[in-house]
């Protein structure tokens, strides 16, 4: 052991400086966000709660293609269709089982007309796993509620698609 | 203060024990209360420290987060295991926490302000947290499960390997005091550098043992980097593990409270107790109980620096501090201390 080693040893000068360092970093600004007040900026590309879109006349996008259900990889999605009374092809059934999802966004991926998207909105916790469990009423709510938002995201990311 | 209730028409056993009464609440209450403030602030600084924000949302910058912890853990249930030893399980806490109440006794808080005024003060703080150590291996030995039983095994070694030291770090200040008594040792501090600097600390015989007290106070106390028997890698919750509701939250309380105590002994035993830091009459100006406070605060913003910063020792390592460095160190600068001391005459 030199004696340079013990002087610092005994003057305790790594712990020392060690303590100037997070006293350094008790005065400096917090890294925390304080959610939910303050929440991080969200790219046009993220992939949160889905939607069904309608178009702007009302009437719901939704084909029933079922190339969302086809690619699922979770199968999260299913879809029961039948044409409806004016000869168009309709869903009369569009589940996506919100437990099974991972979010890889393959079905908006896959939707020929836009119709099933992931939206911005992450804060959808529930109390009960039922809830959990959307049916068509509740993603086309989705889709009236997040419109606004679905469209400006789609657009910022469109030049890149 | 028993003259005071003389006063009002007692006669003296009746106003000795009002008195002694009032005494222990106008300690213990506050002190309760400090501790849960003292939590708060241990995990703000904690926090600051890891570019957290800490606790902030309960009451005003959230402030009265741990008064929710206490209600939370107030209406949980008791839980005792089935193959505890029940009446030792439940005893443990309370001795951790009333050993932690009961050595506040001898803490001067101003000039006379004493709840007991005994001539060997120290001994007694040494007495009663050796005694500390009791309910930590209760707890451990009485949960009848390995981990805890692990820890409290650590714990009573780590804390007797240090009492060790701690005793000879304590005489070379009873040396140069000339006294057991903490407020004899208090007024022995005033301007004793230079006539101006009040505390055995300012002393350079004295400093490097105040720097081996405090670290052996951290280890004492069960704090970060020497919470062992706590380790939460190897042993769960260390001794607390099979506890739950009022018997976990007397044990932080105790816990909070020994550290509590730890930096009133710092500031009390080497940095002038309720004396202001330097001898002029003007400082003399703030109530010394405001020192005293300060002091401690400082101190316990030390030991929440400290858990901050230094990671958890190694129990070989911790074992070695203590006994292969902090004890000769000690016995070198009771030597030292006696040696001065008696060259200059002090005895005389």
């Amino acid at each position: 052991m030199s004696v340079a080693h013990l002087i610092k040893s005994f003057t305790l000068w790594e712990f020392v400086k060690a303590h100037a360092l997070t006293l350094k970093y008790f005065f400096k600004e917090k890294a925390t966000i304080n959610y939910p007040y303050e929440k991080n900026p969200l790219s046009p590309r993220f992939r949160g709660e889905h939607a069904l879109r309608r178009y702007p006349n009302g009437e719901e996008r939704c084909i029933a293609c079922k190339l969302c259900e086809a690619i699922c990889p979770a199968q999260a999605i299913t879809i029961e269709a039948e044409p409806r009374e004016d000869g168009s092809r309709r869903t009369t059934r569009y589940d996506i089982d919100m437990t099974k999802c991972i979010f890889c966004g393959f079905c908006q991926e896959a939707c020929p007309v836009d119709a099933v998207v992931e939206g911005p909105n992450f804060e959808y916790a529930t109390e009960t796993r039922a809830e959990l469990l959307y049916d068509k009423n509740k993603l086309l709510a989705n889709g009236d509620k997040w419109e606004r938002a679905i469209a400006a995201n789609l657009e910022a990311d469109a030049p890149y698609r | 203060m028993t003259a005071f209730f003389q006063s009002l028409g007692l006669p003296f056993e009746a106003a000795w024990l009002i008195s002694t009464i009032a005494g222990i609440l106008l300690i213990a209450l506050p002190l309760m209360l400090s501790v849960a403030m003292i939590i708060y602030v241990d995990r703000k600084i904690w926090a600051a420290m890891a570019l957290r924000r800490g606790p902030n949302v309960v009451g005003p910058l959230g402030l009265l987060q741990s008064f929710a912890d206490g209600l939370k853990v107030f209406l949980q249930e008791t839980i005792v295991p089935t193959a505890a030893n029940k009446g030792i399980f439940l005893i443990g806490p309370v001795v951790t926490f009333t050993v932690t109440l009961l050595a506040w006794a001898v803490i001067p808080f101003n000039s006379g302000a004493i709840l007991a005024d005994i001539n060997v003060g120290l001994l007694y703080v040494l007495a009663i947290s050796s005694l500390g150590v009791y309910g930590t291996i209760m707890a451990g030995w009485a949960s009848n499960s390995k981990y805890p039983f692990f820890s409290a095994m650590r714990a009573s070694a780590q804390m007797i390997s240090y009492e060790v030291s701690i005793g000879f770090i304590l005489i070379c200040v009873v040396l140069w005091a000339g006294s057991f008594n903490l407020g004899t040792i208090v007024s022995a501090q005033k301007g004793h550098v230079f006539g101006i600097l009040n505390g055995f600390g300012f002393n350079p015989l004295l400093f490097p043992m105040w720097v081996l007290f405090l670290i052996s106070g951290m280890a004492e106390t069960q704090r970060a980097p020497f919470d062992l028997c706590e380790a939460e890698s190897e042993l769960v919750a260390g001794y607390q593990t099979e506890y739950s509701s009022m018997a976990f939250a007397l044990f932080w309380l105790g816990e909070y409270g020994n550290v509590l105590l730890m930096c009133a002994l710092n500031a009390t035993l080497f940095w002038g107790g309720y004396l202001p830091p330097l001898d002029i009459p003007v400082l003399y100006a703030v109530p010394g109980v405001i020192w005293l406070l300060l002091k401690i605060f400082f101190f316990f913003f030390v030991f929440s620096w400290v858990k901050a910063t230094v990671p958890r020792y190694r129990y070989d390592q911790l074992m070695r501090l203590g006994w292969k460095i902090f004890l000769p160190l000690s016995l070198l600068f009771v030597f030292l201390v006696s040696g001065y001391l008696m060259a200059t005459g002090h005895f005389a």
